[in-house]
C-alpha cells in the first residue's frame, strides 16, 4: 500500500478508481478504455494541480515522504548498478550515514557521495536516520581528496535531518569535522556537483555541500533549521512549524531567488516518489550537462568561481 | 567619659566634588560566590582572581586587553543586516534588530579592528554575545571577510574571538551560508601563509563552531568555556542520558585535541605575543 500525505487524498481516491476500473474492465472483458482515459486524465490534472500549490510546510513533508527516492537508489539508477561503494574514515569507523564510492555515468568514472536514509524501521536506525557522525563527515572528505587525486568529479546528495547531536559525536568534534569539510571543499580541484534530494538541514547538510552547483530538486528543501526547531525556539512551542517553514524561505524556488544556490531540479507531477524513474532521468540529464560544463573550466578558475560564489552570499546595509 | 564615646571627628568632611564615583554593579560575584569589586575585576582583565571565573565580556574589553595601551582602529563599523527574508516570527526581524541596536549600542554581533600586540600587528574579529546570542548572520560574515581582505592587505595575522550561540536563525539560509562563505574565505587568508589564531570563549557553539572557530591555524580557548556543535541541552535530550560532567568544556576540547592551548585571559597579551613572535621569526 502506498503512503499518501494528508493533502494527497484527492489523488489516492482516483488512482483507486482507477485500478478498480482497470480490475472490472480486466475481469468482465467489457471496454472501459474511455472512462480510464478520462480517469488518467483527472489524476495527472489532480497530481498537478496540487503539487503546483504546495505550501512549504508541505513541501517539507514531501521531501521526507517514506517511498521517496534516497541516497543509494539514484546512485543505482544513475550508475547503473556499476558502483563499488568504498567504506571508512580510516581513523575511528564506517558512519552508515554517509555512504560513498566511485560509480560509472555517463561513461565516465564519478565519486558518488551522499547521506543515506533507511527504508524501514530497522535500516532507518542502521542508517541513524540520515544524522552523520564526525566520522561520516571525514570519510567523506576521504573520499573526495581520493576523486581529487585521480581527478574523478565529484556529486553529492545530500538528504539528511541534521548533524547527529550525539555525546561521541561532540567528543571526536563534529564542530571540526564539518567545518574541515567546508575548508577543504573550497579547495577541490574537480568538478564539484551538489544536489539537494529531500532534506538539506543545516551544518549537517552543508558539511558535504560546498559545490561548484548547488542544485535543489523541486520538493526538498535546505535551512539553517528544520521548521519544527525552529517553531520551538522561536515561538517556544511545536506548533507553528507551518509558518516557520514559510518564514525560513527553505524551498528550491526561493533558494534560487535568493541566490543561495545555482538550479532547481523539477520533479514529475506528485513528487519524485510518484515516478522515480522520470525522477532519475531529469537528474541524469542535468548532471551531465554541469559536469560537461564544468569539465571545460581549468581547476584554478574552477576553484576561484566557487569561492567567488560562496563569498558573495548575505545581504548587508552599508550607510 | 572616655573619648571612644565622644565623637572626636566632625560628621563627614569629604566634599561633594572628591567624592569617588560609585558606578552601577559596584560589586561582582562569581558564580561561586566569591565577590569581588567591579574596579578590580577589570584589572584583573575581568577574571575573578579568588577562583579564575572569566566574565563574558565583549569586543571593546577584548580590543582594550589585547591591544598595545588599548588602541586600535576599528574596520567595516557601519556594516547592517538587510533583512532579506523580510523574516517574522512572534515579532518582526527588524524591530528585534533595532531594539537589539538600541540595548547594545552596536551594530550586529562581531567588531573588527587592526591595531598592535607588542609591536607586532594584528587584526582581530571579535564577537559580541549581547547582540542576539552572537548569532552569526550576513554581518558577521562579511566582517570576518573583509577582516580577512584586510588583512592580506596589510601583511597581518588574523584573530577571530568567537562567542556566540551559533547560526541567526531569522537570516535562515543567508545565516548558514556564512559558515561556507567565512570557511572559503579562510583559504585565501592561508593562501598568503598569514596566521589565523581562533581564540574560542564561552559560549562557541553551533554554525560558529562547525565553521571559522576551529580552524585556527592555532585553536585556543579561555579555561572554562562552553564550546560544542551541539548545545547540551539537546544532546541530552537526544541521548536520554544526564552529560558528564566537564562535558564540552574548552579543557573536555583540550583532551579531546580540539584546542592547542588554553590562555587565561589575565596572561593573553603575553601569550598572544609569544604565539604572533613564533610566527613572525
Amino acid at each position: 500500500m502506498p503512503t499518501y500525505l494528508d493533502f494527497e487524498q484527492p489523488i489516492a481516491e482516483l488512482e483507486e478508481q482507477l485500478s478498480k476500473a482497470e480490475e472490472i474492465a480486466e475481469k468482465s472483458k467489457v471496454d472501459a478504455s474511455s472512462t480510464i482515459d478520462e480517469l488518467k486524465k483527472k489524476l495527472t490534472d489532480t497530481k498537478k494541480e496540487i503539487y503546483n500549490g504546495l505550501t512549504p510546510w508541505q513541501r517539507v513533508m514531501v521531501s521526507r515522504h517514506p517511498e521517496r527516492p534516497y541516497t543509494l537508489d539514484y546512485i543505482n539508477a544513475l550508475t547503473e548498478g556499476d558502483f563499488i561503494e568504498l567504506h571508512g574514515d580510516r581513523n575511528v569507523k564506517d558512519d552508515k550515514a554517509i555512504v560513498g564510492g566511485f560509480g560509472t555515468f555517463n561513461g565516465q568514472t564519478v565519486m558518488f557521495i551522499g547521506h543515506q536514509k533507511g527504508i524501514n524501521t530497522k535500516m532507518r536506525q542502521y542508517r541513524n536516520f540520515g544524522m552523520a557522525n564526525p566520522e561520516g563527515y571525514r570519510k567523506a572528505l576521504r573520499l573526495m581528496k581520493l576523486a581529487e587525486k585521480f581527478n574523478k568529479p565529484i556529486v553529492t546528495l545530500i538528504d539528511t535531518p541534521g548533524a547527529y547531536p550525539g555525546l561521541e559525536a561532540e567528543e571526536r568534534g563534529q564542530g571540526e569535522a564539518i567545518a574541515k569539510n567546508l575548508y577543504e571543499m573550497t579547495l577541490l580541484k574537480v568538478p564539484v556537483i551538489c544536489v539537494i534530494i529531500g532534506e538539506g538541514a543545516s551544518g549537517g547538510a552543508l558539511g558535504i555541500g560546498i559545490g561548484d552547483r548547488v542544485l535543489m530538486l523541486e520538493n526538498s528543501w535546505y535551512s539553517v533549521i528544520s521548521p519544527e526547531n525552529c517553531s520551538a525556539i522561536l515561538w517556544r512551542t511545536w506548533d507553528y512549524k507551518e509558518q516557520a517553514a514559510s518564514a525560513l524561505k527553505l524551498t528550491a524556488k526561493d533558494m534560487l531567488k535568493n541566490g543561495l544556490i545555482d538550479g532547481v531540479i523539477k520533479e514529475p507531477a506528485g513528487g519524485a516518489h510518484s515516478n522515480r524513474e522520470e525522477t532519475y532521468k531529469r537528474v541524469r540529464k542535468e548532471l551531465i550537462k554541469q559536469i560537461e560544463t564544468l569539465s571545460e573550466l581549468d581547476n584554478d578558475t574552477r576553484v576561484e568561481e566557487r569561492i567567488n560564489k560562496f563569498c558573495s552570499m548575505g545581504v548587508v546595509l552599508e550607510d | 567619659m572616655s573619648s571612644w564615646f565622644r565623637r572626636m571627628k566632625k560628621g563627614i568632611t569629604t566634599p561633594t566634588k572628591e567624592k569617588k564615583e560609585t558606578p552601577d554593579g559596584l560589586w561582582f560575584k562569581s558564580p561561586e560566590g566569591n565577590i569581588i569589586e567591579t574596579s578590580e575585576l577589570r584589572e584583573n582583565n575581568y577574571v575573578v582572581p579568588a577562583d579564575g571565573y572569566h566574565k563574558r565580556i565583549g569586543s571593546e574589553e577584548y580590543f582594550s586587553i589585547i591591544y598595545d595601551e588599548g588602541k586600535y582602529t576599528e574596520l567595516f563599523a557601519n556594516l547592517e543586516s538587510g533583512d532579506p527574508l523580510k523574516f517574522e516570527d512572534t515579532k518582526k526581524y527588524t524591530e528585534r534588530y533595532k531594539s537589539s541596536q538600541k540595548k547594545t549600542g552596536m551594530k550586529d554581533a562581531l567588531r573588527s579592528a587592526y591595531g598592535e600586540v607588542e609591536g607586532l600587528p594584528l587584526v582581530i574579529a571579535c564577537m559580541d554575545f549581547n547582540f542576539i546570542g552572537g548569532s552569526m548572520g550576513s554581518v558577521v560574515g562579511e566582517k570576518i571577510a573583509r577582516s580577512i581582505d584586510y588583512a592580506i592587505e596589510k601583511k597581518a595575522p588574523l584573530m577571530i574571538i568567537s562567542k556566540s550561540g551559533g547560526a541567526r536563525m531569522m537570516e535562515a539560509a543567508f545565516s548558514l551560508m556564512q559558515m561556507a562563505k567565512t570557511s572559503a574565505k579562510l583559504t585565501q587568508l592561508a593562501k598568503h601563509k598569514l596566521p589565523y589564531i581562533s581564540y574560542l570563549t564561552d559560549p562557541t557553539t553551533g554554525g560558529v563552531t562547525a565553521s571559522f572557530a576551529m580552524l585556527g591555524d592555532v585553536n585556543l580557548a579561555e579555561p572554562g568555556a562552553l564550546i560544542g556543535f551541539a548545545g547540551p541541552r539537546v544532546i541530552k535530550e537526544t541521548i536520554g542520558k544526564d552529560l558528564p560532567e566537564g562535558f564540552q568544556t574548552s579543557e573536555f576540547l583540550l583532551e579531546h585535541g580540539f584546542i592547542d592551548y588554553i590562555i587565561d585571559r589575565r596572561e593573553i597579551r603575553e601569550q598572544l605575543s609569544q604565539l604572533l613572535r613564533m610566527f613572525k621569526n
